[in-house]
């Protein structure tokens, strides 16, 4: 069935779909109708759920933690400001191993008030161990969603569905509903491997000395490298079900393109059209999606990237002091000791809601085409005011 | 080995068996925590899960891979002792266990302080589940430093001589019951039956429940180990800690206590109350008077 729904219904109805069973979310703009649209779904029994209105994201992600430990599938969403406070149980939960799943509306991070999208929001949780994904449209928001449960559950460690704020959240699309029994097949009941039984009882995540601690990082670090493989295995079944094929990044025109657009969200929709126009000019330019941050897919990147001559970067989030954060990451996927690769660039637009505009993505390919590493900044910033 | 020795051996290691709680944990000498635990828990049967948030009580029960509990316990972040143990609620409800009963297991710090919100929150919901507080009047885990659970005129390491706490301690009964929580109750170690009973009743009562346990410190108090359940019951024989329950917010049950004791019987045996003139135990026992006949003009019970 067809439906004509928002980025933010999108993730609802996926929610209603995976049968979760604790819902706990605390309203943020611009993810609050997503919270809305779900409790209304438990009170009409839509969603046979308990839905627990908290005082905040901290008590939100404490309390989804508190249920999945107590095994049953459990959601979350915040953006911005909300996935901030949750910072502290952000780390908690993946190293809990839990396999709770979250989405975030994509949002800037004040000073000074903000309430449109940049991802600066999600990449600065990057190291929280928690597995990420970047959707461009609100079809891909209702199966990543969908994705990342079977993921989360297959792997023991919680992921994040981004969405951007306004430009999917608040976007109505066609978007295709999948059958409930068909989802089933795909997300049968949650299976904890481990989970609070007041009959074998246990303790859990206490106080663990330097002689044991490590093994347990390791083993959450092996956890989310692995992700990437089993999340191929997932998308692969995802498409044998529905029909419908995500890989981790997108390519488009990268065959032979001398110059490559890497982007995530939906400004690579944007990157898209310019790289057709530019195409009809003949100029070789090809675009990169990023569509799974964490684990970050190196070889996947390199290989794909490898073969330009050039790679200009499009950041929606900084790291004062440093560089955008998309372009650490790209970056690091090229060099490895020995290797040698495309010149990379990085350019940052498109925060706190600044429309990236197609010619913003022309300036870049011009300045890396032309200007070279002599005539580009560490860091360039595109659609400034001056 | 004689045969006395063989039959006592037994005899411990049938308790060490029973006992939910206890064998090998690293509580101080004189903890009152370790005590209030094992009176909970054997109140409640063990049908119990715990969980704990930063505090005295996540180092007590042990290092991983060690455990003195025979309950399951769920370690939580600082400020998530309620709203993790209200997941859990759910969660466990969710999957049919509906007579296990699930505690908030924290310090003052994690009460009165950082997990307040978080608390307040669950307790207006009315979620069905026992917070307790050890109370054992500072961050004591840390190093002892004030809590808003410090009482007046008291030493700690950040109300250092010359700058003795100035608040008095905060009346975390009062701030739970005027969320109209159907039970909270302030309970001690050295009160045992009390503890027990009140501990049953919130068990028996469905919503909410709170129980903050006086839960002595040597350590911080700076009193002697085996005077400890000597100074908890001083406490409530001199009125600075009195025992009562509020049931809904509404109906106040108070231990009566007709022959108090003075303060200064309290404060001489702690070495956080040592640096005070007279003049000081003065103040306090006019504080202590004063919030005495406050309460028993609240009470709708004295018994």
């Amino acid at each position: 069935m067809k439906a004509l729904i928002t980025g933010n219904e999108a993730v609802s109805t996926a929610v209603k779909l995976a049968r979760v069973e604790v819902i706990a979310a605390y309203p943020i703009t611009p993810q609050t109708s997503i919270a809305e649209k779900l409790s209304q779904y438990c009170s009409s029994g839509e969603l046979d759920a308990d839905f627990i209105k908290v005082e905040s994201e901290h008590s939100a992600l404490a309390t989804v933690m508190g249920a999945s430990s107590a095994g049953v599938r459990t959601f979350t969403a915040t953006s911005s400001q909300g996935l901030a406070l949750m910072h502290e149980l952000l780390h908690w939960s993946s190293g809990a191993r839990l396999p709770v799943v979250m989405a975030n509306v994509n949002r800037a991070l004040g000073a000074p008030w903000n309430i449109w999208c940049d991802h600066s929001d999600s990449l600065s949780q990057r190291d929280t161990g928690w597995l990420q994904f970047y959707c461009e449209s609100c079809q891909e928001v209702l199966d990543t969603v969908l994705i990342a449960f079977r993921l989360a559950e297959s792997v023991f460690t919680p992921v994040m569905v981004m969405l951007d704020g306004y430009i999917l959240s608040h976007t109505a699309e066609p978007v295709e509903i999948p059958e409930p029994e068909q989802v089933d097949r795909f997300l049968p009941k949650y299976q904890p491997l481990a989970a609070i039984d007041p009959k074998d009882p246990h303790t859990y995540h206490a106080v663990t000395s330097p002689e044991y601690f490590m093994e347990f990082k390791q083993r959450q670090f092996e956890a989310a490298r692995q992700a990437e493989a089993v999340a191929r295995e997932v998308s692969a079944d995802f498409a044998k079900q529905f029909g419908r094929h995500y890989a981790l990044t997108e390519s488009f025109m990268c065959e032979d393109a001398e110059t490559i657009i890497v982007a995530a969200g939906t400004s690579a929709g944007t990157g898209r059209y310019v790289v057709r126009r530019l195409r009809e000019q003949g100029r070789r330019v090809g675009l990169l999606r990023v569509r799974m941050f964490r684990p970050f897919p190196f070889e996947e990147i390199r290989t794909l990237l490898g073969g330009a001559a050039r790679v200009a970067v499009l950041d929606q989030a900084i790291s004062p002091g440093s560089e955008g954060v998309l372009f650490q990451e790209v970056r690091s996927a090229l060099y490895q000791a020995g290797g040698s690769g495309p010149e990379i660039y990085d350019f940052v637009t498109g925060l706190g809601g600044r429309d990236i505009l197609p010619s913003y993505i022309e300036e870049m390919v011009e300045k890396v085409e032309n200007g070279g590493k002599a005539g580009l900044a560490r860091v360039n910033w595109l659609g400034l005011k001056s | 080995m004689s045969e006395k020795t063989e039959s006592a051996r037994a005899e411990l290691l049938k308790y060490l068996k029973e006992e939910p709680f206890g064998c090998g944990n690293l509580a101080c000498p004189g903890c009152g925590e370790p005590l209030a635990m094992r009176e909970v828990l054997n109140a409640l049967e063990s049908q119990a899960v715990l969980v704990i948030p930063a505090c005295c009580g996540s180092i007590i029960d042990g290092l991983f891979p060690y455990t003195s509990a025979r309950v399951p316990i769920l370690h939580t972040p600082f400020a998530s002792a309620a709203s993790t143990s209200c997941g859990v609620l759910h969660g466990l409800r969710r999957r049919g266990f509906k007579n296990t009963t699930i505690i908030a297991w924290a310090g003052d710090g994690g009460t009165y302080d950082i997990g307040l919100q978080a608390l307040s929150s669950t307790v207006e919901r009315n979620e069905d589940y026992l917070y307790i507080c050890y109370d054992n009047e500072a961050y004591m885990n840390t190093g002892i430093q004030r809590s808003s659970s410090t009482p007046l005129l008291a030493w700690t390491t950040t109300t250092p001589e010359g700058d003795l706490k100035k608040a008095p301690k905060k009346n975390i009964i009062e701030i739970l019951a005027a969320h109209r929580i159907p039970y909270a109750a302030a309970a001690t170690v050295a009160y045992p039956e009390d503890l027990v009973a009140k501990i049953r009743k919130a068990r028996a009562t469905s919503g909410s429940k709170f129980v903050n346990i006086l839960s002595p410190c040597p350590t911080g108090w700076q009193t002697r180990p085996d005077l400890s359940i000597k100074i908890s019951r001083l406490a409530v024989k001199t009125n600075v800690y009195p025992l009562y329950e509020v049931h809904h917010g509404e109906r106040l049950v108070l231990i009566d206590n007709p022959e108090p004791r003075p303060v200064e019987e309290y404060l001489k045996l702690q070495g956080r109350f040592s640096r005070l003139s007279a003049t000081d135990i003065r103040h306090i026992q006019e504080q202590v008077d004063h919030n005495w006949s406050l309460l028993r003009k609240k009470a709708d019970e004295i018994i």
